[in-house]
């Protein structure tokens, strides 16, 4: 049997692209229905495209925001990407009204002035000595906010654009991803398989 | 440091790869997902699909090339060409699409630039800018593949693009696509100095030369299709090169 991976449809979120590359690992991913428990289900994907607001809204709409922070609180294998991970936080500069699922108790916040916004592109990503899932290597971004601060308890890569920022966390089974896994080719396919396993390579 | 982008650019016609000069005399070079999955392995650091279908019929086939494509690929897509409505690009990116380009639609009119970013954000949003070179100076845009002068000023035009919510600029220079005489380093100086969203060059490479040309004049990344689909070159081979000449890219 191959591994189950649900990804939650948080709306305008390249679902396309995130299904494909789990397909092309030997998972088998699909979209979460109505009927599926948020915090039981094995192994989830947070993807996002789009905006903060009308994500949140998304989840809320389904009332799941209980079931996300739950199974994020006790470390169960979820993935976070790119708006995903903004998701995670309790709020952010883009939707200032908004609440984020505040599991990351930090604010998102936008590129200074002065860089290129939206970063779109290559990057490298540089994870500190005691992450699991996180590689040095080159990744794929495509943001005009970011995460400027890690919280305690939480562990982090680090990238340069306009400054240091945030480029990934993770914390037990939760993988946070400023980037986009999904495109960032091979190493990106090696980082999800790592997080698919749930073992890393210091487990 | 975000590193200068190598994309391969895949031409389609009715589902197949097709290559010309000035958008005329259609040659076949391929099938895409057979195409776009070579130069993946060569290190292409995204790719772009342009549909230059003349029918709907024609057209129909690019969300279905998306679909396949996307199944092989594990960097970013970008697909244009044709693209009218919002629901066009709802189904691109349904179909595995990440960025969409438009293009004549946006100049008949401008606020489909705006929809498109407040539905799926401006990073998803890529304005196609074709510029044909004016008589005495400066550039014109020019749409329905070359055919039609706007007698629009292409830095007005930009600037207003990304006023409106575009992420990102496929600049063309009309004059040199698939002529090989290196990009319209001009153009991309007054492009990339009007406004500050990153801009990909294209139409004219035959070289490293040119890659590193285009980059230095403010590109964030290059366009390459002859060279390419003509297997004079690789996408490893010309990353080698700029590596030795100094210019970092993603290895």
């Amino acid at each position: 049997m191959s591994t189950e991976v649900v990804v939650v449809p948080t709306g305008t979120a390249n679902t396309a692209s995130v299904l494909a590359a789990f397909r092309r690992l030997g998972a088998n991913p699909r979209l979460a229905g109505p009927s599926d428990d948020l915090r039981r289900i094995d192994r989830l994907v947070l993807p996002g495209v789009g905006a903060f607001a009308p994500a949140m809204e998304q989840i809320d709409a389904h009332a799941w925001r209980d079931a996300l922070v739950t199974r994020i609180d006790e470390g169960r294998p979820t993935l976070a990407i790119c708006l995903g991970m903004h998701l995670l936080c309790a709020k952010s500069e883009e939707n200032p009204e908004t609440d984020g699922l505040g599991v990351v108790p930090a604010t998102v916040t936008r590129f200074p002035v002065g860089v290129s916004v939206p970063q779109l592109g290559w990057n490298q990503v540089e994870p500190g000595p005691d992450c699991r899932f996180l590689e040095p290597g080159w990744a794929y971004f495509a943001n005009s906010y970011r995460l400027d601060s890690v919280p305690d308890g939480w562990k982090g890569a680090r990238t340069s654009h306009g400054g240091s920022f945030f480029s990934a966390i993770e914390r037990d089974g939760v993988l946070g991803c400023q980037f986009h896994p999904e495109l960032s080719g091979t190493w990106g396919a090696c980082l999800l398989d790592r997080w698919l396993d749930n073992t890393g390579r210091k487990a | 440091m975000l590193a200068p982008r190598l994309i391969p650019c895949l031409d389609i016609k009715d589902g197949r790869v097709v290559k010309g000069v000035r958008f005329q005399n259609l040659r076949d070079a391929g099938d895409p997902v057979y195409q776009a999955s070579i130069y993946q392995d060569q290190g292409a650091d995204e790719i772009v699909i342009l549909d230059i279908s003349a029918t709907p019929e024609g057209r129909g086939h690019a969300v279905e090339t998306t679909s396949k494509v996307r199944q092989v690929l594990s960097i970013p897509l970008t697909v244009g060409g044709g693209v009218r409505e919002v629901d066009d690009v709802a189904m691109l990116l349904e179909a595995g699409a990440d960025k969409v380009a438009v293009n004549t639609a946006a100049v008949e009119r401008p606020e489909l630039l705006s929809e498109l970013a407040a539905q799926f954000g401006s990073q998803c949003t890529v304005v196609a800018v074709d510029a044909a070179e004016r008589a005495r100076v400066g550039w014109e845009v020019v749409v329905n593949g070359g055919r039609t002068r706007t007698g629009l000023d292409v830095e007005g035009w930009v600037d207003s693009a990304v006023a409106l919510g575009a992420g990102e600029i496929l600049l063309t220079s009309w004059d040199r696509d698939g002529t090989r005489s290196g990009y319209d380093l001009d153009l991309i100086a007054a492009v990339t100095s009007a406004v500050s969203v990153p801009v990909i060059a294209s139409g004219g490479a035959d070289s490293s030369r040119h890659l590193s040309e285009a980059l230095r004049h403010g590109a964030s990344a290059v366009l390459i299709a002859s060279i390419l689909h003509d297997g004079e070159t690789t996408v490893a081979t010309l990353k080698r090169e700029l590596l030795t000449t100094g210019q970092e890219v993603r290895p």
